[in-house]
């Protein structure tokens, strides 16, 4: 026995570091069709890493102080050595977790990954979600810029929006009668170490979540039902060194587009920095177009399509809040009898289409202000279009109980086909 | 554990040493909750301010501040005051129904004094702050049949000259106007009206 086989023995019978590594990696068997959509669930945990890392040396220099903080990112940008990239890393990280994520969740919804037995996989991965959208929109505040400011402002409104306690609730989330300095400092807290911790918990649980069950496949069928003789999948593949060497060509094609991005086009056309976000916050003058960043402009088309009723706005907040929750049900609203879209009939395949368009669509109209597309009838076609495409998007999952049940699917193999 | 085994006092204590511990915890949760509510400090930022109106012409109109808010004062002429009973059909709430004023501004002036406009310039429906469109007609940008009034960028609402939202906007109700009153006739003073909290 050499010293390292001794040390790692040493190891083993106080920490089961070889029992890890062989559970979650050397004979983890993973489905040996994994294709393209199978990369972003890397991508994901790499873009994790990638904003925890470049947070870190961002708030060595940040200040969180609303006379300062405008100042210290700055600072960053001009005078810290380095501080440029790290900070553009940072900012165009955000938006690209969000690329990954949406796909990885498109990939769910092709391939059938919320289902039996997954489902707890698919809420946390929606847990995962919303840390995401909490993360974003305190970090957005941090800038001290003109959209930062009035972001904020609009969505620590929507919690006011709330019946009789909405006018406390949204004084004691920014702590003061406006969003302010104490309201910064509050946010810095839960961006940097609130919601990273539940963030990284999470994340854990999605993955000994994923091993327990067993990763689902483009196919949707469970490897585990044909086994060898030793009890492992016929279909399945260790991890590692299959998957890992073919997430890292992932990578590095991510990369290849992150870094363009970074050193040709880090404001995105003003979509991953908005523009009024290099004018200092200014609470007595509010930018003439107020829009979140891309990621969220499908739920705030949703806000903005909703009107006013009993002289609240609060219906629209319901609308915008349930866009998201409805998203845990999604495992028990699919009937289907097969997963993977492959096997699924053209309802399903029709109603998926339809969805990804209400998405794109609604992101779209949440960029623009509502009167750009004119008016129909006496009003403005871009809010007739946001309900309608509201509507869609509710509908795919209201009616998905019985669209997916009628749906004419086609028998699923025994084993993986390709 | 058979029912029989169980030892009744044992689990009695059980109980109410869970139930003590979780009076401790709600009593521990207390002073983190009540940490978020503002500071002594952003209270006493949020009391009243005094505003000069002395040299506000008619038709003019400035902007205080209080509770890092803007406050409009508006010191309207006749015509504006009448243009207010011409748009009684166009707004939502002309009344002024909603409780979005204190009860001496609940009239069709929104205010205490007809000439003299205070208002939150804040949107009711979002938190922006409207641009004031003083002028009439095609002039203002907002229309040939436009009286004087609000605009709001954010979201495309429309606010008369006493700050009563137009029908069918994204905003809610009207206006805030918030508790004022003078002190003098050219001092005004924005969150005290002399009748308490």
């Amino acid at each position: 026995m050499t010293r390292s086989q001794a040390l790692l023995g040493w190891i083993d019978e106080r920490f089961p570091l070889t029992k890890l590594w062989k559970e979650h990696l050397a004979e983890y068997y993973a489905p040996k069709n994994f294709n393209f959509w199978y990369y972003f669930g890397s991508l994901a945990l790499l873009v994790l890493v990638l904003q925890i890392v470049t947070g870190i040396f961002l708030t060595m220099n940040y200040k969180p102080d609303a006379a300062q903080a405008f100042g210290s990112v700055e600072y960053i940008m001009r005078d810290v050595p380095g501080g440029w990239i790290i900070r553009y890393m940072h900012s165009t990280g955000a938006s690209m977790f969000f690329v990954v994520v949406y796909l990885h969740m498109f990939r769910a919804l092709l391939y059938g990954s919320h289902r039996k037995p997954r489902e707890l996989i698919w809420v946390l991965g929606v847990l995962i979600y919303l840390c995401l959208m909490a993360e974003a929109f305190f970090g957005y505040l941090l800038p001290w810029g003109q959209m930062s400011y009035w972001g904020a402002q609009v969505i620590v409104n929507l919690f006011g929006a709330v019946p009789i306690i909405g006018e406390d609730l949204a004084v004691w989330i920014r702590g003061d009668y406006v969003v302010s300095d104490a309201t910064l400092n509050r946010f810095f807290a839960f961006h940097v170490i609130a919601i990273p911790l539940v963030l990284l918990g999470l994340v854990v649980a999605h993955i000994i979540a994923l091993h327990e069950t067993g990763s689902n496949n483009p196919d949707g069928i469970e490897i585990k039902k044909t086994k060898d003789a030793n009890g492992r999948p016929l279909d399945g593949i260790p991890f590692h060194p299959y998957y890992t060497v073919k997430d890292m060509v992932g990578v590095v094609v991510f990369l290849a587009v992150f870094s363009f991005i970074i050193f040709f086009a880090p404001e995105m056309g003003g979509y991953f920095l908005e523009y009024n976000n290099f004018v200092p916050a200014d609470p007595l003058k509010t930018p003439t177009h107020i829009a979140p960043v891309w990621y969220f402009t499908p739920f705030y088309a949703m806000l903005r399509a909703v009107p006013a009723m009993f002289g609240s706005q609060f219906p629209g907040v319901v609308v915008m809040g349930a866009a998201v929750v409805i998203l845990f049900f999604l495992p028990w609203l699919d009937r289907s009898p097969v997963k993977s879209i492959r096997y699924r009939g053209a309802v399903y395949k029709a109603a998926l289409a339809l969805f990804v368009v209400s998405f794109v669509v609604l992101g779209w109209l949440g960029v623009k202000p509502t009167d750009f597309l004119g008016k129909t009838g006496g009003m403005d076609t871009a809010v007739i279009l946001a309900r309608l495409f509201t509507a869609v998007y509710f509908l795919f999952f209201l009616l998905m109980p019985w669209y997916s049940r009628i749906d004419r699917t086609r028998p699923e193999p025994k084993r993986l086909t390709h | 554990m058979a029912e029989g085994t169980v030892n009744k006092q044992r689990r009695y204590l059980l109980g109410a040493a869970s139930a003590a511990g979780g009076v401790a915890a709600v009593a521990t949760a207390t002073p983190f909750f009540l940490s978020m509510f503002p500071s002594a400090r952003a209270r006493a930022a949020g009391a009243p301010v005094e505003v000069d109106i002395s040299k506000v012409e008619p038709g003019m109109m400035i902007r205080a501040e209080w509770r890092s808010k803007p406050v409009w004062v508006l010191h309207r002429t006749p015509e504006m005051i009448n243009s207010l009973s011409e748009m009684g059909a166009r707004v939502a709430d002309p009344q002024s129904d909603a409780p979005m004023q204190p009860d001496y501004a609940q009239n069709q002036y929104r205010s205490v004094k007809p000439e003299w406009l205070v208002l939150v310039g804040i949107c009711t429906h979002l938190g922006c702050s409207p641009t004031d469109k003083l002028q009439t007609g095609p002039d203002s940008g907002m229309g040939e049949d436009w009286k004087g009034g609000f605009y709001c960028p954010c979201h495309g609402s429309k606010f008369d000259l006493a700050g009563r939202v137009f029908k069918d906007m994204p905003a809610p109700t009207n206006l805030e106007v918030p508790k004022y009153q003078f002190i003098s006739e050219t001092q005004l003073v924005i969150g005290d009206d002399g009748k308490g909290a």
